[in-house]
């Protein structure tokens, strides 16, 4: 006879809720780990999928994803120039928040080097890469503009031509693809009227000059959008990415582009592990930390509903020892309701996470690894749980029975 | 009433010789607490009981029956004096000379007076475990369990919770399990005072009944002064001490 089951069977209703609740502080706990799968997978999606062999960046800075990156475009050429370089391109990425349909509209802006790069890499859902190098867009089906959709953004107004998935910022933003071009004008742009008063401060400036004085056709560039006055760089790019000739060495060429001194480079693997242990580093202990809270609730959780279910059974456990019935017996009455407790509810916790974590916002993935882990260490917390119980049972004197 | 089920005369508690009681106690005192709390329970009780032998204890509330009764039954050791079990020195004082739970399984059978039942199982289960914890498989307890449940008038209530049962019914359980493994000692606390007078009286010749059929000596704790008659011995307690009382 199974004393576990029988005890359990007699109250089922309770067991069953509190099966419901193990099950759902395990699901946060499955949660935690598939949020923390899912940022890594969607922080380095991006440098995956783009697949450069090399990122040159503004010097001393972490990259494009990590922090702000600023290099001059004439760097795609000078690139170019070093030897084994096969192509290079600009990079531009940022982040813009809007108002889209009276919502704030969150949107990572990526620039595609026009025509070298029309977007062909990024896996569409629907739709077409760019064709033409203004106004068309890709956008991540997260950011819920579907094809063909018009968006204004700055004084242009732009169309989905492709839909693609699970391109999303480290922040979480679903990134939305532009030409070079379209992305510098969506970062930079201005209210008219502050470019009106820009332009009238700069003829007034101008006019202070001797030299506009004596060449006065100078103060028409001061009509000029910012971008394009002549002794100010044009908008600087995020990033310069490199492909390298096959057969050529990527150190070698990353070699010769680190002795410049404006600029760092980066491999593929050295950009992935920066955005790692950058971006992702902080929210990687946060999710831990949180973990391990979380799995120290359950336990404690846990163990004070193994604890109550012993006490609830103290005289049972006193007449049974009465009636001779071993250690081994209550012991295994006790350890076994742990283990349903523990594997009902992360049964729960897995089946009710299948049907909920589609539904997050951000990607939750459960990896197998860590379903294994997980069950390893609802194993550990169901054997920890039922000690304080199993202490207690010990500690019962069959006298009690006759109380 | 019908035969007591699987009883025989070739049970073990039979065969071994004459001199061994099935219980005896030589001089067992029982203190409680120590210093200025310090109760003295049980002083100096001794008792033997043959096989197949039913003992009667009386005693005003207090007097130390319950005491007694166990130590006998390996519950509670004494604080000194001996404890014999067909003639198996048990315990010496507080020392036991075996594994006092094994040997309750396997050869005591309680009753006692109130919660005597395990809830969470049905009434058959709580006659049925006590059986697979001596060994017995699953099927053959359960079989036993129901017979005895027949054999006490409560086989109609056998898959009822204890919750659901009335005293009288319970106690009847209670009883079943007693004598499920066969016992050589049956120790029954004031078994009797939930039942009307006519199942307490049919409780007693049952113990009366086991005792002989079977050969076990049996103790029976009790106020129910009408059904004295079904007692082989009578013993009464009064502040600690046991005297043996005359048969009315
Ligand atoms: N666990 C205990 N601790 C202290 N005193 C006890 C304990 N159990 C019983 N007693 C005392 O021992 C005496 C005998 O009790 P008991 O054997 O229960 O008597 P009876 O069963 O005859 O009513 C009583 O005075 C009681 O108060
Ligand atoms: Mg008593």
């Amino acid at each position: 006879m199974n004393l576990a089951t029988k005890d359990i069977g007699q109250s089922l209703g309770r067991f069953v809720l509190t099966t419901l609740g193990v099950g759902m502080l395990l699901m946060v706990v499955m949660a935690m780990g598939g949020i923390y799968r899912g940022i890594l997978e969607d922080a380095t999606l991006l440098v995956n999928e783009i697949g450069t062999d090399l990122w040159i960046v503004q010097r001393d800075t972490r990259g494009p994803f990590a922090e702000l990156s600023r290099v001059p475009p004439n760097l795609v050429h000078r690139a170019l120039a070093v030897p084994g370089v096969k192509s290079s391109r600009e990079f531009v990425f940022h982040t813009v928040q809007r108002e889209r349909r009276g919502k704030p509209f969150r949107m990572a802006v990526l620039g595609l080097s026009w025509p070298s790069d029309k977007g062909d890499w990024i896996p569409l859902l629907a739709g077409r890469p760019l064709r033409q190098n203004h106004f068309e867009m890709i956008a991540d089906a997260s950011l819920k503009i579907g094809l063909g959709e018009k968006i204004q953004l700055g004084k242009e107004t732009y169309t989905v031509v492709g839909v693609t998935h699970d391109m999303l910022a480290s922040g979480g933003d679903g990134i939305g693809f532009f030409t070079t071009a379209d992305a510098q004008a969506i970062q930079f742009d201005v209210p008219s009227e502050a470019v009106r008063l820009e332009r009238s401060s700069r003829a007034a400036r101008g006019t202070r000059f001797e030299l506009a004085a004596k060449q006065p056709s100078l103060l028409e560039f001061a009509n000029l959008p910012a971008a394009e006055l002549p002794q100010i760089a044009r908008p600087q790019v995020s990033a310069v990415m490199v492909s390298v000739l096959p057969g050529a060495e990527v150190q070698q060429v990353a070699k010769i582009i680190s002795g410049w001194d404006d600029v760092s480079v980066f491999t593929r693997k050295g950009q992935r592990e920066l955005l790692l242990e950058g971006t992702v580093e902080k929210v990687r202990r946060q999710i831990g930390l949180f973990r391990i809270l979380l799995v120290v609730i359950a336990a404690v959780i846990m163990g004070l509903i193994l604890y109550t279910m012993t006490l609830d059974k103290i005289h049972s456990i006193a007449l049974l020892k009465l009636i001779g019935a071993p250690n081994s017996v209550i012991l295994g009455m006790i350890l076994q309701q742990a283990l349903m407790l523990g594997a009902l509810g992360y049964g729960i916790a897995f089946l009710a996470g299948r049907k909920l974590f589609p539904l997050f916002p951000k990607r939750v993935i459960l990896a197998d690894d860590d379903l294994l882990m997980l069950a390893g260490i609802v194993l550990a917390i169901s054997v920890l749980a039922s000690l304080m119980g199993i202490w207690k049972a010990m500690k019962v004197s069959p006298n009690e029975a006759l109380a | 009433m019908n035969t007591l089920p699987e009883a025989n005369s070739t049970n073990s508690t039979n065969v071994s010789d004459e001199i061994a009681c099935a219980i005896e106690t030589k001089g067992v005192t029982k203190i409680y607490g120590s210093g200025n709390t310090e109760v003295v329970a049980m002083r100096d009780a001794s008792m033997k009981v043959q096989r197949g032998e039913v003992v009667a204890l009386l005693g005003p509330s207090g007097s130390g029956k319950s005491t007694f009764l166990t130590a006998v039954g390996l519950i509670n050791p004494p604080t000194s004096g001996q404890v014999l079990i067909g003639g198996e020195m048990v315990l010496e004082g507080p020392v036991a000379h075996t594994n006092l739970r094994t040997f309750r399984r396997n050869h005591i059978g309680f009753v006692f007076q109130k919660s005597n039942l395990i809830p969470f199982l049905t009434a058959v289960e709580n006659v049925q475990i006590a059986m697979e914890l001596a060994g017995e498989s699953r099927g053959a307890a359960r079989r036993r369990a129901l017979e005895l449940m027949e054999y006490l008038g409560v086989a109609d209530r056998a898959s009822n919770l204890p919750s659901a049962l009335s005293g009288g019914q319970q106690q009847r359980v209670a009883v079943a399990r007693s004598l499920a493994n066969r016992p050589s000692v049956i120790l029954a606390d004031e078994p009797t005072a939930a039942l009307d007078g006519e199942r307490g009286r049919q409780v007693m010749d049952l113990f009366a009944k086991v005792a002989h059929e079977q050969g076990a000596g049996v103790i029976v704790v009790t106020h129910d002064h009408r059904s004295l008659d079904v007692f082989d011995t009578i013993f009464e307690m009064e502040d600690g001490l046991m005297h043996r009382a005359k048969k009315p």
